[in-house]
């Protein structure tokens, strides 16, 4: 299983669809697409992670890369998981306290309404 | 001599083959299943980081992986053969994505430390060798 990626707005929110893996060789093309976003000039993301298999720290890289660049612009990341094999990852190294991390998208969305 | 070694080139595609190849391996000695996440992850993260090593100081230079069985537990080292200078491009001059790599290559080791019961890592002139075992079940004993 490779990585594929796909993206659409809802409720003027652009949402990312993860499915696969994420690791050191595939990491690179989720960069570009964040990136292509940024640029234009989508801020208010949520990156959909209920599909990725495999997630390593290279993908965890990445999405602190993104956030960092929507924060540029008072945006914001936030995910969507409940697979508990990922989120371990994001516990082990901390950034549970970093990422919104939401139980689905509406919830994601919802959550980030709430805050504005 | 290991159950099992993979020398394989210094590319990011060939890291998923290494993760699959040590979970066969592990669940082939009789390491839990429930281990066997982990172990996927810590190899390829301890992986990753020897890649991204050799590809900035020594492309040429193959990557090891060694799985062992041993006293009732899976041992896994990883070794690379680079010699790690100063960063090539200097600090301050990375581009975007090499910062990024190197959050990751931060927490690259923070995830293997959190996962893995049994870490070594010993840095030598030569290179780094990562090594960390996990216990096999009873029955496979």
């Amino acid at each position: 299983m490779d990585l594929k990626l796909d993206h659409h707005s809802k409720d003027g929110i652009e949402i990312v669809d993860v499915e696969g893996e994420i690791d050191v060789y595939t990491a690179p093309r989720l960069r570009e697409l964040l990136i292509e976003l940024v640029n234009s000039r989508f801020y208010q993301l949520v990156v959909n992670m209920e599909n990725v298999e495999f997630l390593d720290s290279t993908g965890l890289g990445v999405l602190v890369g993104g956030l960092k660049r929507v924060r540029a612009h008072d945006g914001s990341l936030d995910l969507v998981c409940t697979q508990e094999r990922i989120l371990k990852i994001f516990r082990i190294t901390g950034l549970t306290k970093v990422f919104g991390i939401h139980d689905t998208v509406d919830e994601a969305i919802a959550a980030r309404r709430a805050e504005k | 001599m290991a159950t099992v070694e993979l020398s394989f080139t210094a590319l990011p595609a060939h890291v998923r083959t290494a993760r699959l190849v040590a979970t066969a391996v592990a669940r082939r000695s009789g390491v839990d299943e429930s281990l066997l996440d982990e172990v996927r992850l810590a190899v390829g993260e301890a992986c990753s980081r020897a890649v991204e090593g050799h590809l900035l100081y020594c492309p040429a230079e193959p990557v090891r992986l060694a799985l062992t069985e041993s006293a009732g537990r899976f041992e896994v080292e990883v070794t690379d053969t680079c010699e790690r200078g100063e960063d090539p491009a200097g600090p301050g001059a990375a581009s975007s994505s090499a910062a990024d790599s190197r959050i990751g290559a931060g927490l690259g080791i923070a995830v293997i430390e959190g996962l893995a019961d049994d870490v070594e890592i010993r840095e030598t002139p030569e290179g780094t060798s990562i090594r960390m075992s996990w216990p096999l079940a009873e029955a496979a004993r």
